[in-house]
């Protein structure tokens, strides 16, 4: 298998950045180890684990699907109240841990692809700017939906309402789950770092072997030309859904760590600020590019955290640093720089034609 | 029996008659001409094959069977291939992963033996860059199957396009316009590829053109579009000779 990997050029570009994901791992384990890393920059890690793999996601969307989604926040937070409510009712009935996270990650990945699979029916009809507000609609739907479910338990069942949480009627022994505006509290703090790194490598797998495989230039086909594709056979709205959900999943996934990540879990986080940021990430990054979009997040995510002490000034450093770097990134220059120095040349590998992800 | 047999075909726009009484029958393995002033209804005639438009009446019989009304992916996996007047191409993949995307339905594995590469992954990929090389040497591209298809240049394009259509395994291709922007040289190179098609593939190919060198040059039959009705059909000479075609082609 490995020789037959060494010879397609495209497997290689993938197996690059995922092997930039695990050296990156590898070293931030080693520096913790040492003692080398803040406590500020560890508690840094998750979140930062968490908006790559958004990026990635919305790349997906964006990049090869072709369609700008600006509701991705909503899946996230699907994802992410689907496996805080998961993880609250497990606990009692599975002991462990560690098992109760993995079942909090599937149901999360897997309603978040419901979802996306629901919504892309009536949106993926539209195109362009049209489909990004009605994504943007969508996002903030989910989000206010979830900000008026109360939800309680006590020995006769569960009991839902969306007026406020005396309407629930419990009894004496019932626990609120999700209380409204005030989302879920007290899910066990169990995100780590490892489980991150794996989640994204998974990811990038999945995606990195989707592009490369029949269905993923499928998609992109109708990315580039939807008549043609029509026209050689390929079903247009089984794939764009197909890439839809997919993307949604891996945001759920991300909303997964995310909540498992927080004390109190409130869908006000979710709002299109989130989703914006996201395609900040991925714009700057390169649509399109996997690999820019993991660096893009991680730089843009700890650059306002390291600039905190310069407090009131921070955000505005933050912008301009978006422009600068907005600027300089495909400058011909740059360009010139990034193809002279790539790694790609350090391979013994004839010089290769076009950028890839 | 006619590969492609079409009767009374008709289309209207609001108030725009754009086709009307349209009929056409064509033998396996022939190579047929539509041609026609400017907004004559040809590229309406090829839509209305491929099933981009429905046709408000008539029937449109591939081999024996109706395909008249189906969608565009099922008439492309009954026997229709097609190229367009302006190149569309998949732009940002590359000139083998266009023809790869012809060649879809024809090599299946399903989505999760792609994502997680399971052994037909391999095997079928396999299959396909070989089917795909073997299309891309027909049409002398077989050098430039890394490159991006925006990066080729406009003649090359043109056969990427011929070749994806191909991929998937047509019996009946359509060509719109495919000399459109050549020069005389590759009109002429092109007049070969058509042939060699035709020849080792046993393709019938129906083609617009308004180069008449290239419709006298190789197609066997024609039939003149004007107004959205068939002016003339018969034998390229005869029809190329016929005064109303002389005409409504080139004036009075």
């Amino acid at each position: 298998m490995k020789a037959k990997m060494k010879c397609n050029k495209s497997t290689l570009s993938s197996m690059i950045t995922i092997g930039m994901v695990v050296a990156a791992y590898v070293i931030i384990e080693i520096l913790m180890k040492a003692g080398l890393v803040s406590s500020m920059l560890k508690g840094l890690l998750v979140p930062v684990c968490v908006y790559v793999l958004l990026a990635v996601s919305l790349n997906l969307t964006v990049g090869i699907l072709g369609e700008l989604s600006l509701g991705h926040a909503g899946f996230m937070c699907v994802g992410a109240f689907t496996s805080a409510f998961a993880t609250k009712c497990l606990a009692e009935v599975i002991p462990s841990k560690g098992l109760c996270f993995f079942i909090a990650i599937v149901i999360g990945a897997a309603f978040a692809a419901l979802f996306g699979f629901l919504i892309g029916i009536p949106v993926l009809r539209l195109n362009g700017d049209y489909l990004a507000i009605v994504t943007l609609a969508f996002g903030e739907i989910i989000k206010n939906l979830m900000n008026v479910i109360y939800l309680g338990k006590d020995s006769t069942g569960f009991h839902l309402s969306f007026k406020d949480s005396m309407s629930l009627g419990m009894g004496v022994d019932g626990v609120m789950l999700i209380n409204g505006p005030q989302g879920i509290s007290g899910t066990p703090n169990v995100s780590n770092f490892t489980i991150a790194f794996i989640l994204i490598v998974l990811s990038l797998l999945i995606i990195l072997n989707l592009i490369h495989s029949r269905d993923g230039r499928a998609i992109m086909a109708i990315r580039d030309n939807r008549i043609a594709a029509e026209s050689v056979g390929i079903n247009i709205t089984k794939y764009k859904l197909m890439a839809f959900t997919i993307s949604a999943a891996i945001a759920g996934v991300a909303g997964v760590l995310y909540s498992h990540n927080l004390a109190i879990l409130q869908a006000k986080d979710f709002n299109y600020n989130m989703s914006i940021l996201v395609l900040v990430f991925v714009v700057l990054g390169g649509i399109g590019n996997m690999r820019g979009s993991i660096v893009a997040a991680v730089i843009l995510t700890l650059l306002p955290e390291l600039l905190r002490g310069l407090s009131s000034y921070r955000m505005l450093i933050y912008a301009i640093v978006l422009i600068v770097i907005m600027l300089f990134n495909w400058a011909p220059k740059a360009i010139e720089f990034r193809k002279k120095h790539s790694l790609k040349n350090m391979l013994p590998k004839k010089a290769s034609v076009k950028e890839e992800q | 029996m006619a590969l492609l047999d079409v009767q009374n075909l008709g289309i209207s726009f609001g108030g725009l008659r754009a086709v009307d009484g349209f009929n056409l029958s064509i033998e396996k393995g022939q190579l047929y001409g539509l041609i026609g002033p400017n907004g004559a209804g040809k590229t309406t005639i090829f839509n209305l094959l491929t099933g981009v438009y429905k046709p408000n009446e008539g029937i449109i019989k591939l081999d024996g069977t109706d395909i008249t009304g189906q969608r565009t992916i099922d008439i492309n996996k009954s026997g229709v291939a097609r190229t367009f007047q302006n190149i569309r191409l998949f732009k940002d993949l590359s000139v083998l992963d266009n023809v790869k995307v012809g060649l879809h339905n024809n090599h299946h594995y399903n989505t999760f033996e792609g994502l997680f590469r399971l052994p037909k992954y391999f095997k079928i990929e396999k299959e396909m860059n070989e089917k795909a090389m073997e299309l891309l040497k027909v049409f002398d591209l077989d050098k430039e199957a890394d490159y991006l298809a925006s990066n080729l240049p406009y003649g090359k394009q043109r056969k990427l396009e011929i070749a994806r259509a191909l991929a998937t395994d047509p019996k009946l291709l359509l060509l719109d316009e495919p000399a459109a922007g050549m020069n005389p040289n590759e009109t002429k190179e092109l007049m070969d590829t058509i042939r060699f098609v035709r020849d080792n593939f046993e393709m019938t190919i129906l083609l617009i053109e308004h180069d008449m060198k290239l419709v006298s040059g190789i197609c066997e039959k024609l039939t003149v579009l004007n107004f959205g009705k068939v002016l003339c059909q018969g034998d390229t000479t005869t029809v190329l000779n016929d005064p109303e075609v002389i005409k409504a082609y080139l004036g009075e």
